[in-house]
């Protein structure tokens, strides 16, 4: 028989699994392009003349992620 | 006292938290009006009751605390916790609209809740079942709107605002749900996920770039063309979706 985890533990886990199903969920790809999309941009701000292509890429970025996974989910529609 | 000043980040933050406070709340009241009809009501406000308690407790214990959280730390967090979460909803709100999915259809949901608790027991004077049903829901759905109001309040330095707001909206959806009892269905709900999911991701776009010490050309103003601009880019989506698959959008809707 399994044997059952201690409340600390249970409280613990519960938590790490709101936070992903919060933040990764059945979207991972949304989660990773988000994470991507930080590194784009703090690199282009490293590099310090680059402002105004930080404000268009990060917009940009969001959309391209929004798009691609609406395209990934219709994909799967499709071979449904 | 609480000193409101109407900048186009006042608004949008107000904008955002009591719709996207609605938006849960109609969720769990759905729950909640199921277990009341269905098991009585007695055990499913109780169970209504240590649900906010406890959502309560976790703002005022959490709230106070993102205050010592460097101001561009927390701004780059929260941005990409609502990026994510703003992506998320959009992105469902867009599929549902284009009939790639089927719409959240709070009378059926209401049916399925009444069907399972018919199936359970009798209930009895204190009925367990219907305090859990009743406090998960609530707990559940209030989860995400205690993440909402405490981001967004707290990279705005307006967690209390941001807690009227909800507070607001839990009084006003609390009595549109006694007025319309069992016709939830009728709110629009993709709607407003919809515009949430535009204010959201809004928020993260604009956080996200403060947190990496993007300076906005407009500063708050910038806010204002972002909701416009992922607006435009929603309808674009949703009108695109649809002329691609026309027939998934007549079967679903």
């Amino acid at each position: 028989m399994k044997e059952k985890s201690s409340l600390p533990l249970r409280v613990v886990k519960g938590f790490a699994m709101f936070w992903w199903d919060f933040l990764v969920g059945d979207t991972p790809e949304l989660f990773l392009a988000v994470l991507l999309t930080i590194g784009v941009v703090a690199v282009l701000k490293a590099q310090g003349h680059f402002n105004t292509a930080a404000q268009v890429a990060l917009p940009a970025l969001a959309v391209a992620a929004l798009a691609l996974s609406l395209w990934r989910a219709s994909g799967c529609q499709r071979r449904k | 006292m609480l000193a409101i000043t109407l900048s186009p980040g006042t608004v949008v933050l107000v904008g955002a938290v009591f719709l996207a406070c609605s938006v849960e709340m109609v969720e769990a009241l759905t729950i909640v009006l199921a277990v009341g009809h269905t098991r009585g009501w007695r055990s499913a406000l109780e169970g209504v009751a240590v649900a906010l308690v406890a959502l309560c407790a976790l703002v005022a214990a959490f709230g106070p605390a993102l205050a010592h959280v460097p101001l561009s730390v927390l701004r780059l967090i929260v941005g990409a916790v609502l990026l994510i979460f703003g992506l998320q909803w959009l992105r469902k709100a867009i599929l549902r609209s284009s009939g790639l999915k089927s719409k959240h259809d709070e009378d059926q949901i209401y049916r399925d809740k009444v069907e399972e608790l018919r199936a359970l027991n009798a209930p009895v004077s204190r009925d367990r079942v219907a305090f859990v049903v009743a406090f998960k829901g609530v707990f559940l759905e209030g989860l995400e709107v205690v993440v909402i109001v405490l981001t967004l309040g707290a990279s705005a330095h307006r967690v209390a605002l941001a807690a009227l707001v909800a507070a607001v909206a839990l009084v006003v959806v609390g009595i549109a749900g006694v007025v319309v009892a069992r016709q939830l269905s009728k709110v629009p709900e993709n709607a407003m996920k919809m515009s949430v999911g535009v204010l959201l991701v809004t928020y993260g776009t604009f956080w996200t770039g403060e947190g990496l010490k993007v300076h906005w050309a407009g500063d708050d103003a910038m806010l204002v063309f972002f909701v416009v601009f992922y607006a435009v880019v929603t309808w674009f989506l949703v009108w695109l979706l649809r002329r691609r698959h026309p027939l998934d959008h007549e079967v679903t809707t």
